[in-house]
């Protein structure tokens, strides 16, 4: 049972570092970006390909897959996103779908429709034993390393200067455009954060998921969305709960009623949002 | 006063241009049996258009769940063949009764929150819905699909893949997508459809009217959840198999595609979006099978960067 529940953490650590970015846009910057998922697998493909065909051993091409699609993401942010800052939500969906339908054709035709594996490094395989809680050594590596991912998210987003910079420019980008802060290179510099989250947590997830492949940006793009509207798109903690409570929901899920599938999550995210519109963990009314 | 009647019965009028297109439709279909089976499938991808067109275009609601209505309406069809009644027809119409009453008991979910929140559970009743379809596989055969047989039409015409069937099958499709494209126009044109446009320019505003959202909103999404279901009975009897990727989300972003290349609200543009959406996605195919998506995505792109409105202002003043 204990087991169970690790797992599920661990799973739900991986969501929350798939997300953290989506919450960030979405919740400080409005923007919906069903794109996201494509900087995912965009990290995974770099943590694949620099290990498959390059031989650079597992960690060492972790800090790749975060920066690599962080500069994407800011490359895109400068030319094409920043346009559509403000405009409806429909035309945000659409411009983003429009990027997820030629991202995973594009990566179809570069590096072909198999999936890429990653052969995790011996030191992560394995399981230990602990009290009779058994956990996978690799569950723990994540847990250990998104958690602390996520706290110093929340510290820099809430304890830092650049923190109350960026949610003052959230507020009202115009006024705190006035009070001297740089409002464009906060925004690009989130942007390039959440973005790079995404390339690690594809990286991560990888493994987890049986290898990267063109269809990553849309498999992972609902229940990432589910996350973040479960937890609430007010930033670092509404998403860190949200994915949490749907990696633990899902594993157990799997685990005692296999043959209702992934229904349950669908049925929490559509009870949440009937009951709670913006969210577990939103903060007041805000429409 | 009798200036704005005078306007609303000049929209009510059929135009020549709306009458010449659907006689350009009934004389492809004739004209070209060969491509029958292509033009059905953009008759009924545009009907599913035209059903989405009723919530977002003229009541401003987004959903990304369209499918979850395409797919009920599917199985409605192949199971009532599978039990033993044939008559295409009564397929069809069949499938207005559960997805206009799953509609009706879910519309009550798009009432509350954001736009995002709205994408976000329609989204989620689709996905519910294709895993108990995949759940209960007594009924729906699960992920193998329902391959069912549909006698012909009025006992004579014969609808399949074979022979006359894909040319009987798209003048089919045609002739229930007119009949609902005409519901459609009277109900758009209706003062409920002008409440609807109000609903949609300014809900707040509206309600100070004494216009009230919330019953004019469950009201649409029913309808609108009848059309869908009708669309996805027609395609499964005429490609005689339902299956769960009826319900899956790629469907729901496809059709809010189709309908927004078209453009949202005045009824063709689904039809119309829908019929590009198979052109290209057919001469694009023919060339690179698995890269149609990408030229599709840039078409997106390139669509919301130049405006969606600049381009609809421009084919409303060529109408």
């Amino acid at each position: 049972m204990l087991t169970l529940l690790l797992d599920g953490i661990a799973y739900g650590m991986l969501l929350f570092v798939l997300s953290a970015g989506l919450a960030v846009t979405l919740g400080l910057m409005n923007f919906i970006n069903l794109a996201h998922g494509a900087f995912a697998m965009l990290g995974g493909y770099v943590t694949a390909l620099l290990m498959n065909r390059a031989g650079v051993p597992f960690l060492a091409t972790l800090p790749l897959a975060f920066l690599i699609p962080a500069a994407v993401g800011v490359a895109l942010e400068r030319t094409l996103y920043r346009r559509l800052y403000g405009a409806s939500p429909l035309d945000q969906v659409l411009f983003t779908i429009g990027l997820v339908f030629m991202a995973m054709p594009a990566a179809n035709y570069l590096l072909g429709n198999q999936p890429q594996q990653i052969n995790l490094p011996d030191f992560l395989h394995g399981r230990l034993e602990f009290q009779g809680v058994g956990i996978g050594v690799y569950r723990l590596f994540t847990i250990l390393l998104c958690g602390a991912i996520a706290a110093s998210l929340q510290i820099f987003l809430v304890r830092t200067r650049f923190g109350a910079q960026l949610r003052a420019a959230v507020d009202d980008s115009r006024v705190a455009g006035g009070m001297g802060i740089n409002v464009d290179l906060l925004f690009a510099i989130t942007f390039a954060v959440g973005s790079g989250l995404a390339g690690l947590g594809g990286a991560l997830a990888a493994d987890v998921v049986g290898g990267v492949d063109p269809s990553f940006p849309l498999k992972f793009l609902v229940i990432m969305l589910i996350v973040v509207s479960i937890g609430g798109a007010n930033g670092v903690l509404g998403a860190l709960f949200g994915a949490l409570l749907l990696g633990v929901l899902d594993v157990l899920g799997k685990y005692y009623a296999p043959t209702i599938g992934a229904f349950i999550i669908y049925a929490v995210m559509v009870a949440t949002l009937t009951l709670r519109p913006n969210g577990l963990f939103a903060k007041g009314d805000r429409r | 006063m009798t200036d704005v009647l005078a306007h609303l019965r000049r929209r009510e009028r059929w135009g020549v241009a709306e009458i010449a297109f659907w006689l350009a439709l009934v004389a492809g279909i004739v004209a070209f049996p060969a491509r029958a089976g292509l033009v059905n499938e953009a008759l009924i991808a545009g009907l599913f258009a035209l059903s989405l067109d009723l919530i977002l275009g003229l009541t401003g609601i987004v959903s990304l769940g369209q499918a979850a209505f395409f797919g009920v309406g599917a199985y409605t069809a192949a199971i009532l063949a599978n039990a033993g009644y044939h008559d295409p027809l009564l397929g069809v119409l069949a499938a207005i009764v559960p997805t206009a009453l799953i509609g009706f008991l879910t519309a009550p979910l798009l009432l509350r929150g954001s736009d995002l929140t709205r994408l976000m559970v329609t989204m989620g009743v689709a996905l519910m819905l294709g895993e108990l379809a995949n759940r209960e596989d007594g009924l729906t055969g699960g992920a193998d699909g329902l391959n069912f047989t549909v006698a012909p039409l009025f006992g004579r015409f014969a609808i399949g893949s074979f022979g006359e069937g894909p040319r009987n099958a798209a003048l089919f499709s045609l002739a229930v997508l007119f009949a609902l494209l005409f519901v459609a126009r009277r109900l758009a044109r209706s003062p409920f459809g002008i409440s609807l446009t109000a609903v949609r320019e300014n809900r707040l505003r509206a309600g100070a009217l004494g216009i009230s959202a919330a019953w004019r909103i469950v009201a649409i999404y029913t309808i609108s959840a009848a059309f869908a279901g009708v669309a996805g009975a027609l395609l499964a009897e005429t490609t005689q198999i339902a299956s769960l990727d009826l319900f899956e989300f790629h469907r729901s972003a496809n059709v809010m595609l189709m309908l927004i290349i078209g453009g949202a609200g005045y009824l063709y543009g689904g039809v119309i979006g829908a019929g590009v959406f198979i052109l290209v996605r057919d001469v694009v195919s023919a060339e690179t099978p698995e890269y149609w998506e990408f030229w599709i995505g840039l078409m997106l792109v390139a669509l919301v960067l130049f405006g969606r409105e600049r381009l609809a202002n421009l084919v409303r003043l060529r109408r």
